[in-house]
């Protein structure tokens, strides 16, 4: 139990009157591929906002490495050892694909203001570290052709990876993904499950992801929860989840809405 | 401070308060749609009380003159989004906002040119500035009206807000512009709606500054736009309600604090900016709006 | 290495420029060049809080007449602020304080840089664009405070006899290390980091970004720099008044800015050259103007309608300015 690298311990989440969230649990364990799954509004990208802080939740909390990381400032998460990505891929949008990446080694280019205004040598240093740092990750995603291109000017597929680069730069333990096969052909999933994989283990990775590709899901994790309404409907192996019979139906609902 | 002046003072700050409030709702209207600080608010009320002044000029009586105020403020507001804001709905917040700035900018600087930038006497008509007693108080009649009317144009724009089909609609858009849109519902229309009635009710409180100071210029937009700003953040921002609480607050502090403490009489005109940086510190919501900004994913 | 011989080259012809103006040109080109060198350091630096780090501000007027005040009464010797202080004695204090030139801009600017900390609590806490209707408001509290507080200000009727210390060598050189330090920043982490907060604050966030550390940064990086810009205007001027620093100062840099290209500090220094000539070409505009042989009379203001119209039009069609927000260099790269 004291391996679980991230504890949800019985989070509720309310907006206004409407509960997203109800009561819910479960554990991630370190070196894991762990899927959150659901249909639409389901709440699973709002445990995503729980766990890195840019929400609080009602009632609960969220144990990171065994400390109480509820409420703790976006930013000061990133810090703890959790980097996440975005549904709808959010890349800085005046930057370069290197700058964009960069970004995600900003806490590791430990020079000061003053520093960088004077151009003292550790500025020099440090700039020259990060920047070789993020060729090697450009290199593993395959990108390294486009680091001076404008990051928004790549494919949907090739943006993904920037996006996953440049949270990976922060150097985390955890990392959460937010659907990050949405949109992609089959030839592009196939390539992102393989770079997931490699990085998981060259980093040393657990990873949460939300996905709604059930293939991929049942391709990635080792463990998932499935949320209905906010609500856990499921915990255990892909494999015994494509045959129970809640987690059929939600899906069911959920397809004959669309 | 006797009775007698505390009541006079009160009536005072009620007609100060009512003037800030009128133009509050419209900043706070358009913030709710738009997610814009309107800088060219405050220079629609200048443009208002400006064609009623002319209007009047040229013999029209004092009630027409201000539909005449109001029909064109509310024009300069419609065309002011559908040339300059319009176009920049998908912009980067910062060229609406620079858009906004140039907007104002050219209006003071327009009616500076074709006006000249001295102040011109404001002649309201006789019932308005009558003056009345009550015991030992003297006030001009005006100072009873325009609350009253401010009042009465509250209730018209909650009723429109909440009981019509285009006022759940701007409720709607305020919310969030993208469902609204997918809803099948005109945005462009509404946000239309929501520029008439802020301009209109811009006009409406220009001219009754113009009837109590009694004077206008091309730049009296500047500072009162500024305070009735700070009085739509002090309700919070977004609340029609919260526009006239606020605009109420500041007035009755204006009056009280400089009533009480003449020496600070010089700093009148910061004290909004005071109560903006408070509210910012301790309640950003203000007293009676909801978090318009928080972080959608 | 290329570059770092490239820079030096331009840096040392801008100061052999510089020198060789100051004892070679006659006094109205300098007094042109002057005023030109003080819009490039006031917009440079107004452009890292709005183009660079996005958040929009109306900063300048108020921050450049706090730089112009401290500057002056530092500057100013006790014997002839006593003199000079009409409507009351001036505060102990203010004769107390003197400095020498170059600490009396620095003392300027560290006191607009200061008040930018203070603000920034306020405003960069909460989301929205508060800070575009504080810093608005705060140009003209502190003219309101300047005329109440006649013992440190000499109240509406402002200083003067300013020592007249700024001359091109001072103000070109400091103009210069302004565009040095912007350009540093820019390329460094926190230019970055500044960058991502004005693309997407929440994604900064996602990635470790302190936002409101890197707004405060940009906001008090430019406030220094207005304040010693106003301490130069200050002592080149010899001269100030609280109806100085209106609002048209901010309107006029926002033009620059917005021309050269948001984020641009290249292209601000252009766009300075272009707009403080229009300003001069269109001077006319604002006097009296005979059509046809009839006498239209005087126009006070008819330029900066013009000038807001100017800024209108960009915003709808040229949104990116003359170079967006890349810098000067970046076009020749991508060309070679």
């Amino acid at each position: 139990m004291s391996d679980a690298i991230l504890k949800i311990d019985n989070i509720t989440m309310q907006f206004g009157g409407v509960t997203a969230i109800k009561e819910l649990s479960f554990n991630v364990q370190k070196g894991q591929t762990y899927g959150l799954i659901g249909p639409n509004g389901a709440g699973k990208t709002t445990i995503f906002n729980i766990i890195t802080g840019n929400l609080k939740p009602t009632k609960g909390f969220v144990f990171f490495e065994n400390k109480n990381i509820t409420g703790t400032k976006p930013n000061k998460v990133v810090y703890k050892g959790i980097a996440r990505t975005f549904q709808n891929i959010r890349l800085f949008k005046s930057m370069t694909v290197l700058e964009n990446i960069l970004i995600g080694f900003d806490a590791q280019a430990n020079y000061s203001y003053f520093e960088a205004i004077f151009r003292l040598p550790r500025f020099f240093k440090r700039e020259r570290e990060i920047k070789e740092k993020a060729y090697e990750l450009m290199k593993i995603f395959g990108i390294t052709e486009f680091a001076n291109t404008n990051a928004t000017a790549l494919s949907y597929g090739n943006q993904r990876k920037v996006e996953i680069a440049r949270a990976l730069a922060t150097n985390p333990k955890l990392l959460l993904l937010d659907e990050p096969a949405a949109g992609m052909n089959p030839k592009e999933t196939d390539e992102l499950a393989n770079i997931i994989h490699k990085i998981k283990s060259d980093f040393n990775l657990t990873i949460l992801l939300i996905e709604h590709d059930m293939k991929f899901v049942n391709r990635m994790c080792d463990q998932l929860t499935v949320l209905d309404y906010g609500a856990k409907i499921f915990e255990g192996k892909p494999a015994d989840a494509i045959v129970d019979e809640k987690v059929i139906s939600a899906y069911l609902g959920d397809f004959s809405h669309a | 401070m006797n009775l007698d002046i505390f009541l006079q003072q009160l009536v005072n700050g009620a007609s100060l308060g009512s003037m800030y409030a009128l133009i509050a709702i419209g900043y706070t209207m358009v913030y709710g749609v738009l997610r814009l600080i309107n800088f060219a608010h405050g220079d629609i009320m200048m443009v208002g009380a400006f064609l009623t002044f002319f209007a009047m000029q040229s013999g029209i009586p004092f009630e027409a003159a201000l539909i005449i105020g109001i029909a064109g403020a509310a024009i300069i507001g419609i065309l002011t989004d559908k040339i300059a804001y319009k176009p920049l709905r998908e912009a980067p917040k910062i060229s609406l906002l620079i858009t906004a700035i140039g907007i104002s900018f050219f209006l003071e600087n327009l009616f500076t040119v074709l006006f000249g930038s001295t102040p011109k006497a404001f002649k309201a008509p006789e019932y308005l500035t009558k003056i009345f007693h009550l015991g030992n108080i003297y006030l001009p009649i005006s100072v009873i009206i325009i609350p009253t009317v401010t009042l009465l144009i509250l209730a018209i724009v909650l009723w429109i807000l909440y009981k019509t089909k285009y006022g759940m609609a701007i409720r709607a858009l305020a919310f969030d512009i993208q469902t609204v849109k997918l809803m099948g519902i005109d945005a462009d229309k509404i946000i239309m709606i929501v520029f008439i009635i802020g301009s209109s009710l811009a006009a409406i409180g220009g001219v009754f500054y113009a009837v109590s100071y009694p004077s206008i210029d091309p730049l009296m937009g500047i500072i009162v736009g500024l305070k009735a700003f700070a009085a739509a953040v002090l309700g919070g921002i977004g609340s029609v309600g919260g526009a006239v609480v606020g605009g109420f607050i500041l007035g009755f502090t204006e009056i009280f604090v400089v009533a009480m403490f003449p020496e600070l009489g010089g700093y009148k005109d910061a004290f909004a900016f005071f109560f903006l940086i408070l509210v910012l510190l301790f309640k950003p919501t203000g007293i009676m709006g909801q978090d318009l900004e928080r972080g959608r994913f | 290495m290329k570059k770092i011989i490239r820079n030096i080259v331009l840096i040392l012809a801008t100061l052999i420029f510089i020198l060789y103006a100051q004892n070679n040109f006659d006094s109205y080109t300098l007094s042109i060049l002057n005023n030109i060198a003080v819009f490039a350091i006031l917009a440079l630096s107004y452009n890292l809080i709005n183009g660079v780090a996005g958040q929009f501000s109306l900063e300048p007027n108020g921050f450049v007449a706090i730089g112009a005040y401290f500057t002056a009464i530092l500057l100013i010797p006790a014997d002839t602020k006593i003199d000079m202080f009409a409507l009351v004695d001036p505060a102990p204090i203010i004769l107390k304080m003197h400095a020498q030139f170059l600490p009396a801009i620095i003392i300027g600017g560290i006191a607009a840089s200061l008040v930018a900390l203070l603000l920034s609590f306020p405003v960069f806490r909460v989301r929205g664009d508060y800070l575009a209707i504080v810093t608005l408001g705060f140009g003209f509290i502190i003219r309101i405070f300047a005329i109440n507080n006649p013992a440190y200000t000499n109240g509406a009727m402002g200083l003067n006899d300013i020592p007249s210390n700024a001359n091109f060598i001072w103000i070109g050189t400091i103009a210069l290390i302004t565009f040095i330090v912007m350009i540093h920043i820019i390329n460094s982490k926190f230019g970055r980091a500044m960058k991502s907060v004005r693309d997407d604050e929440d994604a900064a966030t996602a990635m470790g970004i302190n936002t409101f550390k890197m707004k405060t940064y940009a906001f008090m990086t430019s406030a220094f720099f207005e304040g010693v810009g106003g301490g130069l205007l200050a002592s080149m001027l010899t001269t100030i008044t609280p109806d100085q620093f209106s609002f048209l100062l901010t309107f006029q840099l926002l033009i620059i800015i917005v021309l050269g290209g948001l984020g641009s500090m290249s292209g601000t220094l252009i766009a300075t050259i272009l707009v403080m000539g229009g300003m001069e070409w269109l001077r006319f505009l604002d006097e009296n103007i005979i059509l046809f042989g009839k006498d239209f009379g005087a126009h006070p203001g008819m330029r900066m309608v013009v000038f807001s119209i100017l800024l209108i039009i960009m915003m709808l069609f040229a949104r990116r300015g003359l170079l967006g927000d890349k810098e000067i260099f970046d076009y020749f790269k991508r060309k070679s």
